[in-house]
């Protein structure tokens, strides 16, 4: 435990004064968090909730923050872009510090975080929430060039405009592949809601075409659910080929269209490549992760095993049994946040609520979920709660119980787009 | 700690204490208030939702223990409650209706 500059100055001015003031105020501090999507966001709200004495600055790249829940409805067509565009504003009103910019180093001895403008914001803890990066040379032929012809779209923005305009374009009968990675990567049934929701636009607009899954797994999250939609909602329009089967995309070659795997030379007319992922850049120049490109953290607190006073939460982070979704990072930075400020207080830091809330939506009408809630200990890690969470039941024979769940999944972005951003 | 002990003896003394208590000491499980803040996601910061999911019936600790333990035990059917409410002890059901209890 070293003493922050700011807690020991805020110490000896209370010492001046009176000893309970000093109480009051132990709590305060600097938090710079790094990264404004649900982690980040989350985590910055909450510090200031639970104590609005401590100083939250949020470092964040982009002006505004497109989530990618939802953006496969919007590849789908029944979503929009700025129905998935979420503004700071509300943060800013919250008394954080917005800092846009972005970060290109952490000192963990000066204390500071780099921007790319040359300041160097001081923190006494940091929370650092920086996603993915996309690992472009893990697929042989693919690079950030590439994915102008064939895109992965797995950070939401551009990406999703272009391929949405790629599928529009796309004659009928045409052919849509989609290339997703190994695990780990950012949201484990992002790929095969995506599947469902071009499904639906094709099924309404183009309903001869076809859609090509080429899986580096054997196996993906709620796949009998998603499977036994796939049949009944679109019989004879969706292949999904196990790595096992020769799924997994070895190569591609983005000016013919064309990707080489086990299962032969497929040439499509849409390509969606979504490449191996890793922790964002900031992470790595810091020495944050292991070899396996994430960064290792406290079950407990969300807290660095690499470095002091830095935690990492979301989708950075290797979080056990919870999948990299938003809703995890959500739960991830409350728990961080309540961690940090018990340590600006020096306190022992409170035990973690975790739990993960997944929807997908096959069509605009058709949500399943998965859900888990978490045990954690020092020993074990995070684990499912056993005889608890799992999938959707009475599915997929319910129908009424599946459009329940596609207004649930609405109402839950609606939700966790306050609880995050406000 | 250096710092404050040498310059803050009154800080440093609780301090010392605080810091005796080895992580191990904390509460076996989550807060009421952390399990309750999980619920957000889905039912809205502080239980205000902004709909179709229902809100958290803030201020009614009896109606909210008899609702999770009866998804718990599969007695009021739901989509996704039955399977959330098994993830809880009897305990901490009463800490999460406890902790909605005390939100204005």
């Amino acid at each position: 435990m070293i003493t922050t500059r700011r807690a020991f100055i805020a110490g000896t001015a209370a010492t001046a004064a009176l000893a309970a003031p000093m109480l009051a105020r132990a709590a305060s501090g600097a938090v710079v968090v790094i990264g404004a999507g649900f982690g980040g966001a989350t985590a910055a709200r909450h510090l200031k909730k639970l104590d609005p004495n401590v100083e939250v600055v949020l470092v964040e790249r982009e002006a505004s923050i497109v989530t990618c829940p939802f953006s496969n409805a919007v590849l789908g067509g029944s979503e929009t872009m700025p129905g998935i565009t979420r503004s700071l504003d509300a943060l800013k009103s919250a008394g954080i510090r917005i800092v846009r910019g972005e970060a290109s180093g952490i000192d963990p001895q000066a204390r500071s975080v780099r921007l790319a403008d040359g300041s160097r914001p001081a923190y006494d803890r940091l929370v650092v929430s920086p996603g993915i990066d996309l690992n472009f040379a893990g697929v042989r032929g693919y690079s950030e060039a590439a994915a102008e012809r064939m895109p992965h779209a797995w950070k939401a923005g551009a990406q999703t405009v272009l391929l949405r305009r790629q599928l529009e374009a796309m004659p009928d009968g045409g052919t849509f592949i989609v290339a997703p990675p190994a695990n780990p990567f950012r949201c484990p049934p992002g790929p095969y809601e995506r599947v469902s929701m071009v499904a639906s636009y094709f099924k309404a607009n183009k309903p001869r075409s076809k859609i090509l899954v080429l899986d580096a797994k054997d196996a993906f999250p709620k796949q009998g659910l998603f499977q036994a939609a796939w049949q009944a909602e679109f019989p004879g329009m969706i292949t999904w080929v196990a790595g096992k089967d020769g799924g997994k995309v070895e190569s591609v070659d983005p000016a013919a269209m064309t990707v080489k795997c086990g299962f032969g030379t497929q040439k499509g007319d849409v390509v969606n490549i979504i490449p191996p992922q890793r922790a964002g850049a900031i992470v790595h120049a810091a020495g944050l992760t292991t070899d396996s490109g994430w960064c290792p953290v406290d079950p407990m607190t969300f807290a660095s095993t690499r470095a002091a006073n830095i935690y990492v939460v979301g989708d950075a982070s290797i979080a056990g049994a919870m999948p990299k979704s938003g809703s995890s990072a959500n739960a991830q930075a409350k728990a961080a946040a309540a961690a940090v400020l018990a340590s600006l207080a020096g306190r022992p830091a409170p035990s973690p609520a975790l739990i993960n809330i997944c929807y997908s939506l096959v069509t605009p009408d058709y949500g399943i979920s998965v859900t888990d809630v978490y045990q954690v200990s020092k020993g074990k890690g995070i684990t499912p709660t056993p005889n608890a969470g799992g999938l959707s039941v009475r599915a997929p024979t319910d129908l009424g119980e599946r459009k329940l769940e596609a207004a649930y999944a609405r109402g839950w972005y609606k939700n966790i787009s306050a609880d995050t951003w406000g | 700690m250096r710092a404050l002990r040498v310059i803050v003896p009154p800080l440093a003394v609780l301090g010392a204490t605080l810091f005796a208590a080895p992580a191990a000491l904390a509460q076996d499980g989550p807060s009421g208030q952390a399990m309750v803040q999980t619920c957000y996601v889905c039912h809205g910061p502080d239980g205000r939702s902004a709909g179709p999911v229902p809100a958290l019936m803030r201020g009614q600790k009896e109606f909210v223990v008899r609702q999770m333990l009866d998804f718990k035990a599969d007695r009021r059917p739901a989509t996704i409650m039955n399977r959330v409410a098994k993830g809880y002890s009897d305990e901490q059901i009463a800490a999460i209706a406890d902790y909605l209890a005390s939100l204005k």
